[in-house]
């Protein structure tokens, strides 16, 4: 079918998928992740907001992180193909077809940059615009193909989210919310190159220079213990610049020295199944690190435990 | 350009019925958001202009 007569369909049928494929687009699960972090970010600012805006702050963040994951998928639809992990993907699935995942990206987009904007302010608004272009154009389209840094520089999107939190509350950007932004920036190349290590037939075949494809297994084990040892003081920096308390302290420390115990298992570990299941631990252990620390936050606020 | 309407199947209509509920409570919802932001951004002194 060419390009004329798919547009053609689409404007005669209003597209192909059901509801439940668009939703797919908008990769729900990283969402929740997005969501989680942001409200961190938002509940941590040092000043109040009306609680309506900060939902609709949220619900922009979520809805935005979300358009970045369709244009992702939309660009990405080639090499989902190969992968097995994407390869039930609605594009290709061929439940949605590529120009409207563009669309719905880049409307949802918009949309909630601008209900950002005028629900909250514009510092937040161009946070959230900054983070879809550099997932979609500097990450998805530039980096993820051509550099095996790509997940390193590409993390900054990722790590986002709970500086605009901050900023949709604040109106500013500042050190606290740059000290999440850290956290999260520094723990994304252990993560992902753990999940690499045990996918690495996977990003093979669709040619995508992950360092362990690009630089090999055993370099890529040198980086995550270098990152590993690098993540554990950022880790516990929100408490070290004085706005996490003790309880919080306690706890990162001794994540932080959990994240080390499991990526050395990573870095010894190199033959047969061994260093298989060390590679998927660290990367189970390494989602528990992050979603433990920003509730610890988060709990410790609530409960005014905090500084 | 094709002369040939395309017949939909009872699954398509099906589907399409499904979108386009979504579209309409994705828009309800928003008309009321921005609606109770305005209200909110705008406090009391909504009711404070000349008239």
């Amino acid at each position: 079918m060419t390009l004329m007569e798919q547009t053609e369909t689409i404007a005669e049928t209003g597209g192909h998928g059901e509801v439940r494929d668009y939703i797919a687009l908008l990769k729900p699960r990283v969402m929740s992740l997005v969501i989680f972090t942001a409200l961190v970010g938002v509940v941590l600012a040092p000043t109040t907001q009306h609680p309506v805006l900060s939902f609709v702050a949220l619900l922009c963040i979520a809805i935005g992180a979300g358009a970045s994951g369709a244009l992702n998928m939309w660009w990405d639809a080639d090499i989902d193909r190969i992968m097995s992990r994407t390869q039930n993907r609605p594009i290709p699935a061929g439940k949605v077809t590529p120009q409207e995942a563009l669309a719905f990206g880049l409307t949802l987009s918009g949309g909630s940059v601008v209900t950002l904007g005028l629900a909250t302010n514009w510092v937040a608004a161009g946070l959230l615009a900054f983070t879809i272009f550099f997932y979609v154009v500097i990450y998805t389209m530039w980096l993820k193909r051509s550099t095996p840094q790509n997940i390193v520089i590409g993390g900054a999107a990722g790590a986002l989210p709970p500086v605009v939190g901050w900023a949709a509350v604040t109106g500013t950007v500042s050190i606290e919310s740059i000290a999440l932004f850290m956290i999260i920036f520094a723990w994304t190349p252990p993560h992902f190159w753990a999940l690499a290590l045990f996918k690495n037939d996977d990003y093979k075949a669709a040619k995508i220079p992950m360092l362990p494809v690009a630089a090999g297994e055993t370099a890529t084990r040198h980086q995550i213990l270098l990152y590993s040892v690098i993540l554990m003081p950022i880790g516990v920096s929100p408490y070290l610049l004085g706005y996490a308390g003790i309880g919080y302290g306690v706890l990162s420390t001794v994540a932080g020295l959990g994240f080390l115990y499991y990526a050395v298992q990573v870095w010894r570990t190199r033959e047969g199944d061994a260093a298989h299941k060390a590679a998927v631990k660290l990367f189970k252990f390494s989602l528990l690190y992050l979603s433990g620390l920003f509730a610890a936050l988060l709990i410790e606020h609530l409960l005014g435990l905090g500084v | 350009m094709t002369t040939e309407k395309n017949v939909l199947s009872q699954d398509q209509i099906k589907k399409r019925r499904g979108r386009s509920m979504a579209i309409a409570i994705s828009l309800g919802l928003l008309v009321a958001l921005f609606y109770l932001v305005t209200i909110i951004k705008l406090g009391p002194g909504i009711m404070d202009r000349p008239l």
